[in-house]
């Protein structure tokens, strides 16, 4: 059996490095991929406290909210990639520094 | 035999190797998609991570999240972000840093982050082991009928959701001319 | 009893010590992986004589034989040659995708042997996800492609890249829902389970002829629609058109490299052909199969082979489609269709009629399926022969074509 702690810490590896990636990529598609990364770590995290929690076998509300998050994370993909791809569109950029149009 | 002054550890399992060897995966293509300057690079080793979690899940016995994982995020969101990256490929290429000017900030808060967090997990006692699953236990056919029993009603508004976001993303994206 | 059981009991009768229970499966696992692997790369030559065979007997020639009896160690010899050749590596091309991308496909198509079951107890592992396995495993072989057309870095490859994301995630789409047709009737993604439900009972002996093409028979066909597409074989080979792409997102690949992908591809095909027996054409079951556990593997590779020499037939027959009417055929027949077939099936099984009634209904709704299938497709085919032939047609002629003008009144 693998501790949980290891999960928990892989877990929270693929967090921060997704926070960053959102947080500091200048594309936006690369913080989008971040956003992704974020959401596969809690999943990560939900399936562990699932197969940890009190009778794994007919208590499956983990491995549910894992199957929402992932697929609420297809639908928002499919919406951010078509906002950069209408922006790129408009701006020619998908660089989020030089979105600033509604700066003071 | 002389008596050793410490306790060695256990001898890991099967299981434990092959986590860590995934964990190692997962890890190396998260920081690919974090470090790469090349975005394509990012976006293979979202796919590594993407796989690795995939590997997590079925080392946690749970199969069906992990064919499902490798089946939306590798065969779907992948796929559709290499297809942006490539319609927007003008913009991989760039003579700029592939950070913004926040990075140095934000890789401080990260780090503090992942410590915190780490010191928490480490520092609450979790069970040590979950109960057994035993081989033929249902669980699929648990998952759908939780899904039209309890969780009918989120959904069908998930269902509702995907089929707005489908709607709205061609809306946006097309081209207008 | 499993093959791997009788193997580790095998182990152990041997005097293996029981502590090392953890090394025994894995050597277990290992010579099963090992054969399976080795026997799919024998396999793959054995494929490309058929389907050259095939192919050069429609277009009313011998094909390959010179080398061995009738051709067969033909495949052989190429291969020696491929890899006599050089081994191209472009100079702009991206290293990482440009060089995994080969293995890639390769591993994607070779994953889907753990989960076929080729007799009673004979399968890698008995999933019990194993039909959405086999699905998620095709999103492998996209990516293969895309990092294949990316990496050349190559407007052709690029374009074929493109293709091949557009064409198999379409298809992927009816061939899912068709696949979900047996898998509802059983209850259960499980290849074994789906083999052993499709046994027929007269009185003690099975037959095995329960097979699912003979209540499915529309999710069959579209099943098999899917799968050509899936495969990359006319007429869906857009990806490798010759005439507009030049090869294919594999353009840039030279040798043993190039090899890979055609590997991937005879494979591919082969193993479609067999996950179409095992859901719809009873898998290892056939007359005494349950007496006589050898005819399982017999029946199954049996079966897989007719399926594969159909595909190649189909391959030797038909045009290809355009890109546009290969888009349109997904979204607007297969996919609509489908997905009615399976909201009919549903209901159909939830009505309180008794059993046989409801299988009759299920039967209905299927065939009115290949009937509107084969319905467009004909049209189809009609309307394009009459377009081809006045392409060639001189002008003057094509005026005599047309209908008469309905005389004026007077």
């Amino acid at each position: 059996m693998v501790p949980l702690t290891w999960y928990l810490i892989l877990a929270a590896f693929v967090f921060s490095a997704g926070l960053f990636a959102a947080l500091g990529r200048r594309n936006a598609i690369a913080v989008l991929m971040g956003i992704e990364l974020m959401l596969n770590a809690a999943n990560i995290n939900l399936i562990a406290f699932w197969r940890y929690g009190p009778s794994p076998a007919q208590n499956l509300d983990g491995q549910i909210f894992a199957l929402f998050v992932i697929a609420v994370a297809a639908a928002e993909v499919a919406v951010g990639l078509a906002l950069v791809i209408s922006v790129y569109r408009n701006r020619r950029t998908v660089n989020l520094d030089d979105l600033d149009l509604l700066k003071g | 035999m002389p008596e050793l002054p410490f306790e060695l550890p256990p001898l890991p399992t099967i299981q434990q190797v092959i986590f860590v060897m995934i964990a190692i995966l997962t890890v190396l293509g998260a920081l690919v998609v974090v470090l790469a300057r090349n975005l394509f690079h990012s976006a293979l080793g979202l796919v590594t991570a993407f796989f690795g979690a995939a590997g997590v899940y079925v080392v946690a016995e749970a199969e069906f999240i992990g064919v499902s994982q490798v089946l939306v995020y590798v065969g779907a969101i992948s796929t559709l972000i290499t297809f942006a990256i490539m319609l927007t490929r003008g913009m991989m290429f760039g003579a700029t840093s592939p950070r913004n000017r926040q990075s140095g900030t934000a890789a401080m808060i990260t780090i503090l982050i992942f410590l915190v967090l780490t010191a928490l997990v480490g520092a609450i006692p979790w069970p040590q082991a979950g109960e057994p699953i035993v081989e033929g236990q249902a669980i699929i056919a648990g998952l759908g009928r939780s899904f039209v029993n309890e969780y009918v009603v989120p959904f069908q508004l998930l269902a509702m959701l995907l089929l707005v976001a489908l709607a709205g993303a061609i809306v946006l994206a097309r081209d207008r001319k | 009893m499993n093959w791997s059981d009788a193997l580790i009991q095998f182990q152990y009768d041997l005097g293996a010590p029981q502590e090392l229970s953890w090394l025994i499966e894995g050597i277990t696992y290992f010579i099963g992986a090992f054969i399976l692997a080795n026997a799919a790369l024998v396999l793959a030559l054995l494929l490309i004589w058929i389907t050259r065979k095939v192919v050069s007997r429609i277009q009313d020639r011998i094909g390959p034989n010179r080398v061995g009896r009738y051709g067969l160690f033909q495949t052989v010899a190429d291969a020696v040659k491929l890899l006599s050749k050089e081994d191209i590596t472009p100079s702009t091309a991206d290293k990482v995708s440009y060089l995994i991308a080969p293995v890639l496909a390769v591993m994607g198509v070779l994953m889907a042997l753990a989960v076929i079951p080729f007799g009673a107890g004979l399968v890698g592992a008995d999933l019990n996800v194993g039909v959405l396995y086999l699905v998620a495993l095709g999103s492998i072989g996209i990516m293969a492609a895309l990092m294949a057309g990316w990496g050349s870095n190559n407007k052709y490859a690029l374009l074929a890249g493109f293709r091949v994301v557009a064409q198999l995630l379409s298809y992927e789409i009816p061939m899912v829902l068709a696949m979900l047709a047996p898998v509802l009737l059983v209850g259960t993604m499980s290849m074994q389970g789906i083999s052993q439900a499709q046994s027929l009972y007269l009185g003690p002996i099975n037959l095995g002829l329960g097979w699912f093409i003979f209540l499915l028979p529309g999710a069959f066909l579209i099943y098999f629609i899917s799968a050509l597409a899936e495969a990359e074989q006319t007429p869906f080979d857009l990806l490798e058109a010759e005439s507009e792409l030049i090869a294919g997102f594999h353009i840039e690949y030279s040798g043993m490299k190039f090899a890979m992908f055609f590997l991937a591809q005879f494979l591919n095909s082969f193993f479609l052909g067999a996950i179409a027996v095992v859901l719809f054409l009873g898998g290892w079951q056939g007359p005494f199969a349950g007496q006589i556990p050898l005819l399982g593997p017999i029946y199954f590779l049996a079966k897989t082979f007719f399926v594969y020499v159909v595909i190649q037939w189909v391959k030797g027959t038909f045009p290809r489609v355009r890109v546009d009417q290969m888009m349109s055929f997904a979204w607007k027949v297969l996919v609509p269709l489908v997905l009615a077939l399976i909201l009919a099936q549903m209901i159909i099984m939830k009505l309180p009629t008794p059993m046989w009634l409801n299988y009759i209904l299920v039967l209905v709704a299927n065939l009115a399926v290949v009937v509107a299938v084969l319905n467009i497709l004909g049209k189809y085919f009609q309307r394009e022969q009459v377009r081809s032939k006045r392409a060639f047609e001189p002008k003057s002629l094509i005026g005599v074509m047309q209908p008469a003008r309905p005389a004026s009144g007077d």
